[in-house]
């Protein structure tokens, strides 16, 4: 190792020495006194507006302890039913004014106080550079070298070498811990709930969806038949499941097999956005496109769900349908393709 | 020793007569901490410790004090928050989701809103305060940024105020997401689409961050964790570092007469700045506490709780986010499949350019050192418009990340402005490319232009919109010359000359240092200050002896 003496660096740099030697600074201008320092009028008027905004403090601490029990949400409140929203708004209200008043004053009176009562002459401090002198850093590598000398790192490299390697391996040791955060994806992005036969059923009221019920540019959303509440893993599986039928007039259909796969111009999309997984389903039934809030991807529904807009790349993936002989909608099979957000194996079988 | 016995003593003797029973009650305890923790000595290097006065070194104030409330606001909430994605059914006081199934983090985020008095109160201050911290921390960087502040000796803690911007980011976020109503839920929905993206890993990442599919049973109570002890943990420590280099340092001072890079000029810590920032916590705190108190904020009751399938239309993320959705609205839906797997552009672009945006402002103090080869301590500040390609660097960052805030509000925009949202989109897209480099060229020519109004200034005094008709019809106007100490700031900029390659320096240098000092203005000399006075004078002299008045007599005017 070697010092290097600060005033002796060599660097290049873009300052330049300034032309005639610069301006002298003509040092700290001359001190001009505040109202307070020379009128004892203004000095009283501002120590009495300190004081008085210290009381205002604790009149806002009052308000506030007051406000907690006079106002309770669920209990006493002298302006509004308990177990109410609007008990809730005053109790908010009240003690969150008490508060401010009781924190802000103490601000302000301190604040005031420094301003029109503490002496306001500037002061000046020194600075000094952080960094030692040549001396100083020569020590400093000496003391550093000595203990490397001392802790005989540079002379014995079976140490060396076995340590490098037990700092090298003690990662491994992380990874099992790590490994058991969550158990690996499996095939679990590439499958959902919906296989053969089970009906499409109304979203939230579970009910079963007859073709007939579906009228022209109508929207549905749905789940499949038998995901409830009680189901293992309820919300895992409404977060893949999750679809909505839209039905429209055959001969506006611009993709044959995607008409094919639905029922009579009904057709089964999944919801969730092939973007990043938002449910993509505000359905515009003029022109019947589907647009994902969250980032603007639209799909067109005649199309197969393509994608005409936006950041998404693939087409919202089509449920199968047919009816049961009752006349009810079933699906014919699971999605086709994984759904939701493009991830890395999702074109492999699985 | 003895000498501090001594001392001591006489301390002692002395403290009656000054101030009776108080001062010899402070001078026993002071003593005592003294010789248990060097009291005196703490005092000796705090307490006349001096502080600058300038109404922009108080952003790095706001954030801090904001951040003390979160604390005391957040401990409350976690007296009361459950932290559980267990399913409960509702049967509290809010009667419209009574019945509604719902996780113990959303049932518990009602209670504490509804029946627990000051409940809703101090949510309102945890977020409002959350919003305030954020905004603070960014307005702080960018007075540092544009003043130069950043420069040696301070850019370690440019990297340790950057990282804890980065930091507020990951704690709003998190925190953001326990309550688990919709709006929350979907913004994990599309933490998860992001990192479902990731090559190669996206898949296991995900599994492993949510214990298994989405949404699962474990994020909320890791995020918990993260949001109330890893994060604030290490905000703590870097806040710890951040001001404990401030004292190392010193803090930096705008120019002006008396200040040089060698002296610190302002009040004491004991008692002003004792008083006036202390007393700001308070004032912050308050306005903080009167926001809350009066104006609704993530009214969780009205989204309900997390299920993936509703829709809700105009979901955006809390402000000091929104630049990372801008960039996902606005990429085209671009996706390749090389060998069967698949790389999704429209996520991994974004991402990409978010890392360089940010780094960009992490390494840019090395940058621009690397550009101007200046290797001083500096603790005078830079007048913005002094230096006018940083600032042009920093308005253009600036607009890109405003570009891309704009972008992820493109569907509240439309329907306020009854815009197409694809026109609009559109627009952002361009204009991602276009509004920075015009924003550039048009601030480094608005400080061009302040710059030589300044020179003027410097030169000639200020303008005193008199104006004398000579009689051979000149027409001359009065100046007032500045005083020396008015002058002085606009007359110690340092001077400069951009890097020549050879002789160590790359041409790449020499190229961004040629850019970087391009149009550079000169800074006035004695030499001309002595000509403009001269001529100052000359016309002075012709103007008194028109009207007939004493020297200087415009001046009592």
């Amino acid at each position: 190792m070697t010092t290097t003496d600060p005033s002796s660096r060599t660097t290049v740099s873009a300052l330049a020495a300034p032309e005639g030697g610069g301006f002298p600074n003509p040092g700290l201008p001359p001190h001009e006194h505040r109202a307070a320092d020379v009128d004892p009028r203004a000095e009283r008027r501002a120590e009495r507006l300190v004081a008085a905004m210290f009381v205002l403090s604790i009149l806002g601490t009052v308000l506030f302890v007051a406000s907690y029990f006079l106002f309770s949400p669920t209990g006493t409140n002298l302006l509004a039913e308990p177990d109410t929203l609007h008990a809730v708004r005053w109790n908010t209200l009240f003690t969150g004014l008490g508060l401010a008043i009781s924190v802000f004053f103490i601000g302000a009176a301190a604040v005031h106080w420094a301003k029109t009562l503490m002496p306001d002459h500037e002061m000046v401090e020194e600075r000094h550079e952080l960094g030692s002198d040549a001396e100083g850093q020569r020590q400093a590598v000496q003391i550093l070298s000595d203990g490397i000398q001392e802790s005989g790192i540079t002379r014995r490299p079976l140490i060396v070498t076995a340590m490098v390697g037990a700092f090298a391996v003690l990662p491994i040791a992380v990874l099992a811990p790590l490994s058991t955060l969550g158990p690996l994806p499996g095939n679990k992005l590439h499958h959902t709930f919906w296989k053969a036969g089970l009906r499409l059923t109304r979203d939230h009221d579970g009910t079963p969806i007859k073709a007939s019920e579906v009228a022209m540019n109508s929207i549905f959303h749905i789940m499949p038949e038998g995901l409830t509440n009680e189901t293992e893993n309820y919300l895992e599986e409404r977060a893949k499941a999750a679809a909505v039928i839209v039905r429209i007039d055959p001969s506006i259909g611009q993709d044959e097999e995607s008409l094919a796969n639905g029922y009579n111009g009904i057709l089964a999309f999944s919801k969730i956005c092939t973007h990043v997984g938002c449910p993509a389903a505000l359905y515009e039934q003029q022109t019947h496109h589907m647009l994902c809030p969250c980032h603007q991807s639209t799909f067109d529904v005649t199309d197969g769900a393509k994608v005409i807009f936006g950041p998404a790349h693939r087409p919202l993936p089509q449920l199968p349908i047919e009816v049961d002989a009752e006349g009810y909608l079933v699906a014919k099979g699971d999605f086709p393709e994984p759904i939701g957000p493009s991830f890395w194996d999702i074109h492999k079988e699985k | 020793m003895s000498t501090t016995t001594d001392t001591r003593g006489s301390s002692r003797s002395d403290a009656p007569e000054k101030g009776g029973r108080m001062a010899r009650l402070g001078s026993v305890g002071g003593d005592w901490l003294d010789q248990r923790v060097g009291g005196a000595r703490l005092v000796r290097f705090f307490a006349r410790k001096i502080f600058p006065d300038h109404w922009s070194f108080m952003f790095g104030e706001v954030a801090l004090y904001s951040f003390v409330i979160l604390l005391i606001s957040g401990v409350f909430l976690t007296m009361f928050f459950v932290p559980s994605m267990d399913e409960v059914v509702y049967d509290g006081v809010y009667e419209p989701l009574q019945g509604a199934h719902m996780s113990k983090a959303y049932e518990s985020t009602l209670h504490l809103s509804f029946e627990v008095s000051g409940g809703l109160l101090m949510r309102q201050i945890h977020h409002w305060a959350a919003l305030v911290f954020m905004v603070a921390i960014f307005v702080h960087m960018f007075r540092v940024f544009f003043t130069g502040a950043f420069r040696k000796p301070r850019e370690l803690n440019w990297l340790v105020g950057f990282g804890l911007m980065m930091l507020g980011m990951v704690a709003g976020f998190s925190g953001y997401s326990l309550p688990d109503d919709v709006l929350s839920g979907n913004g994990l929905r599309i933490a998860e689409g992001l990192m479902l993206a990731m090559p190669l890993v996206g898949p296991y990442l995900s599994f492993f961050l949510f214990g298994g599919e989405f949404p699962g049973h474990y994020i909320i109570p890791r995020l918990f964790t993260v949001h109330i002890l890893l994060i604030p943990a290490a905000i703590l420590g870097l806040i710890g570092i951040h001001l404990a280099m401030l004292v190392a340092h010193k803090h930096t001072q705008y120019p002006g007469p008396g200040r040089t890079d060698k002296n610190v000029v302002g009040y004491p810590l004991f008692p002003v700045y004792t008083a006036k920032a202390g007393g700001f916590f308070f004032l912050v705190f308050g306005i903080i506490a009167l926001v809350s108190a009066t104006t609704s904020i993530n009214a969780v009751w009205i989204y309900g709780p997390y299920d993936p399938s509703p829709v809700s239309a105009g979901s955006q993320p809390d402000w000091y986010m929104l630049f990372t959705d801008g960039g996902l609205r606005l990429i085209p839906g671009w996706e390749s499949t090389i060998f069967g797997y698949v790389f999704s552009w429209n996520i991994l672009i974004p991402m990409a350019f978010y890392g360089a945006f940010l780094a960009f402002l992490a390494l840019y103090p090395f940058l621009e050192a690397w550009v101007t080869g200046d290797d001083r301590e500096h603790h005078v500040l830079d007048l913005p418009y002094n230096v006018p390609v940083r600032t042009g660097l920093g308005v253009a960052w600036i607009s890109i990340y405003l570009i891309l805030c704009l972008g992820a509000t493109n569907d509240l925009l439309a329907i306020a402005l009854k815009l197409s949202i694809n026109d609009l989109t559109w627009l952002y897209r361009i204009s991602f490319f276009v509004v920075p480099v015009l924003v550039f060229f048009v601030t480094k020519r608005l400080c061009l232009a302040i710059q030589r109004h300044k020179r003027d200034l410097a030169l000639h005094g200020v303008e005193t919109s008199k104006v004398v008709r000579m009689a051979d019809g000149e027409m001359l106007e009065i100046h007032e010359p500045l005083s020396d100490y008015d002058r002085w700031v606009l007359v110690s900029a340092d001077q400069f000359r951009p890097l020549k390659a050879g002789k160590g320096v790359s041409g790449l240098r020499a190229k961004a240092s040629s850019f970087f000092f391009k149009d550079y203005i000169e800074p006035v000399t004695p030499a001309d200050l002595r000509k403009a006075l001269e001529h100052g004078s000359h016309e002075q002299h012709k103007i008194d002896e028109l009207i007939g008045a004493g020297t200087g007599d415009h001046a009592t005017n």
